[in-house]
């Protein structure tokens, strides 16, 4: 398949810098030694059977701060690529071609003869505070530039660089959006299990730049990401009233959010950030309201008997899937946006909960109990096509990555004994067609996880 | 007989320990002070005399009719003291969802102060939390720790 478009984007647009992300400048890097078109893209579903063999060796360094960073950037990319489980770096004791050399003219044969299809070079050079950081992406077998950009940006920021290099790969490569140019929410647990401290945390896609949010003082609950990934909607216990609270990521603010005279919880940003679904519970019942951000007035969705809770918009904003036990247990049900049209989709062995929506719109991910079991899965919008991805004692909470192509979630093991000892709760993530689970490494324990938007 | 007593009583041991990592106040006269030492309306003599507990059935919310009658004395008692305010917190199991079980807990509190209420206790004393399967009274995951867990507790305030 080609995708001639995408080529001649990166080879032959103008060369005015471009602000992609709040200090990062790039500019078009013209191809060095070939024109033509074509190149290759790899379907995902080939290359979850048959990952891309890639090599990228370390980028080079102009000075000693330059080639230190050149080995980090490349590290980066090679640990998210392979950790998409649709890539397979080359190991680098066999690369024949020296990096430095490959950054001014790969050989391609010396690339070929090692089984990569792709390589990866760049130049690195760190001055003072400054970075700028060259990166070329070549087609082995018919020997061209595939991608070339330069990043001009402040030194800080080059862990975001190998992370937007790394999404220009999978983009280029297999043709759709990545996901590692962004961020996971999560709530970090800490202490005996009876009386645990629950904070909000924020880390990159890979577990790096842990920052905690709140200070524990009161337990923080269920995290989600505004989409522009600058805002986060959770559930605070502060002054001993759980309650929808906005934390603002820019200025560090805390505000509830409406004033529903009871607790409020699961809350959920629509696709244009302008509302936030949640359940407020009154008497016996837990209900569905949209709150609209700029008014602050308040809809009520569903008033059938019975608790609704977790609910979450289609990423067209037109529909809204939530978990309600209204007809005797619990199972997942879509609603037009307005309230209207409810029709129950989840029809399996067992209950069925914390519903979310991928943002390709194609699936719903959610959480089933049956036999004791729990189970993270996923079914079409109208409830077909259910599969299981992954079983185990306790684990809930999807959460899509931005392309939809892969879920985190939260996964417990049980206590061996009458003191807690032995429980656990952690953060893995795996691909949507149930392969290459793996943790994601946090400080703490985890859970709940909210994975955010591609950060611009 | 003797078995209903030995179950108040490894209830109510049970309560004072849960009251104890729940509140910061009740530690002071528990123990060792004997029946003699608990203050009248406080939240020992509410775990001794009367129990501070009920227990519910699998995802649900109902008051079992085993448990009204604690409730009863609940409704009794805070008519004896008429000055103690009190919170009931709802509480799940280990074996269902985060969202759910806060909502359930919530439920269930709030259906734990409706029979105090219809018992002839003013709302106005009686304020209601969740917590979700959150704060376990029993740590281990066993049938029997999940029975101990779904629970609506009243604290004195």
């Amino acid at each position: 398949m080609n995708t001639p478009f995408l080529l001649r984007r990166s080879v032959l647009a103008g060369g005015a810098a471009t602000l992609i992300a709040p200090g990062i400048w790039t500019t078009p890097l013209p191809a060095a030694a070939q024109g033509g078109s074509g190149g290759t893209v790899v379907d995902i579903t080939r290359a979850r059977t048959d990952p891309i063999p890639i090599a990228i060796p370390a980028m080079a360094g102009i000075g000693g701060e330059g080639a230190r960073l050149g080995q980090q950037i490349a590290a980066v990319v090679t640990q998210n690529l392979r950790g998409s489980g649709l890539f397979r770096p080359v190991e680098r004791a066999a690369f024949i071609q020296s990096p430095e050399q490959a950054a001014q003219t790969p050989r391609f044969q010396d690339w070929r003869v090692i089984g990569a299809v792709a390589l990866v070079t760049g130049r690195v050079d760190a001055s003072a505070d400054r970075l700028r950081v060259e990166f070329r992406l070549w087609d082995v077998i018919p020997e061209q530039q595939a991608l070339g950009t330069v990043y001009n940006t402040s030194l800080g920021n080059w862990r975001q660089i190998a992370h937007i290099i790394s999404d220009d790969i999978y983009k280029r490569m297999l043709g759709e959006e990545g996901y590692f140019n962004t961020r996971i929410a999560y709530v970090a647990e800490t202490g005996p299990r009876d009386r645990r401290t629950r904070r909000l945390a924020i880390m990159d896609q890979d577990g790096e730049n842990n920052r905690f949010l709140t200070d524990g003082q009161f337990q923080a609950l269920t995290p989600r990401f505004h989409p522009n990934a600058q805002q986060i909607a959770f559930m605070s216990y502060l002054n001993n009233q759980p309650r929808v609270y906005l934390f603002n990521l820019q200025t560090g603010r805390q505000e509830v959010l409406g004033n529903f005279g009871g607790m409020t919880l699961s809350p959920r940003f629509s696709p244009d950030g302008r509302s936030v679904v949640l359940s407020a519970v009154r008497g016996g019942d837990a209900n569905i309201f949209v709150v609209d951000l700029a008014s602050r007035r308040e809809r009520q969705l569903t008033s059938a008997a019975g608790l609704d809770v977790s609910p979450c918009f289609s990423p067209d904003g037109q529909q809204i899937v939530f978990n309600s036990d209204r007809g005797g247990d619990q199972q997942l049900y879509v609603m037009d946006a307005n309230g209207g049209n409810v029709r129950r989709i989840s029809f399996g062995n067992g209950r069925y909960a914390t519903p979310v929506w991928s943002p390709r719109g194609d699936l719903i991910a959610f959480t089933r109990i049956s036999r004791g079991q729990f189970a993270i899965g996923v079914m079409r919008p109208d409830g077909s096509g259910e599969r299981i991805l992954s079983e185990g004692w306790a684990m809930e909470s999807p959460t899509f990555a931005p392309n939809g192509r892969v879920l985190a979630f939260q996964r417990e093991t049980p206590a061996r004994d009458g003191r807690g000892a032995g429980y656990s709760a952690r953060l893995s993530s795996i691909d949507i067609a149930g392969f290459n689970e793996r943790p994601l490494p946090t400080p703490t324990d985890a859970t709940e996880p909210s994975w955010s938007a591609l950060l611009g | 007989m003797a078995a209903t007593k030995t179950l108040l009583a490894a209830l109510a041991a049970a309560g004072l320990l849960a009251a104890c990592s729940s509140t910061e106040e009740s530690a002071a006269t528990g123990g060792a002070g004997g029946a003699g030492a608990i203050r009248p309306g406080s939240q020992e003599d509410l775990v001794a005399n009367v129990g501070d507990r009920v227990f519910f059935d699998t995802d649900r919310s109902t008051i079992r009719a085993d448990q009204r009658p604690t409730l009863e004395r609940q409704a009794r008692w805070m008519q004896q003291h008429p000055t103690v305010q009190v919170m009931v917190e709802g509480h799940a199991d280990e074996r269902g969802t985060r969202e759910y079980n806060l909502a359930l807990g919530q439920r269930r509190a709030n259906a734990a102060r409706d029979v105090l209420v219809a018992n002839g206790v003013a709302g106005a004393r009686i304020q209601t939390i969740s917590y979700g399967k959150d704060r376990p009274d029993a740590l281990g995951s066993t049938e029997e720790a999940w029975a101990r867990n779904r629970r609506a507790v009243t604290v004195v305030r």
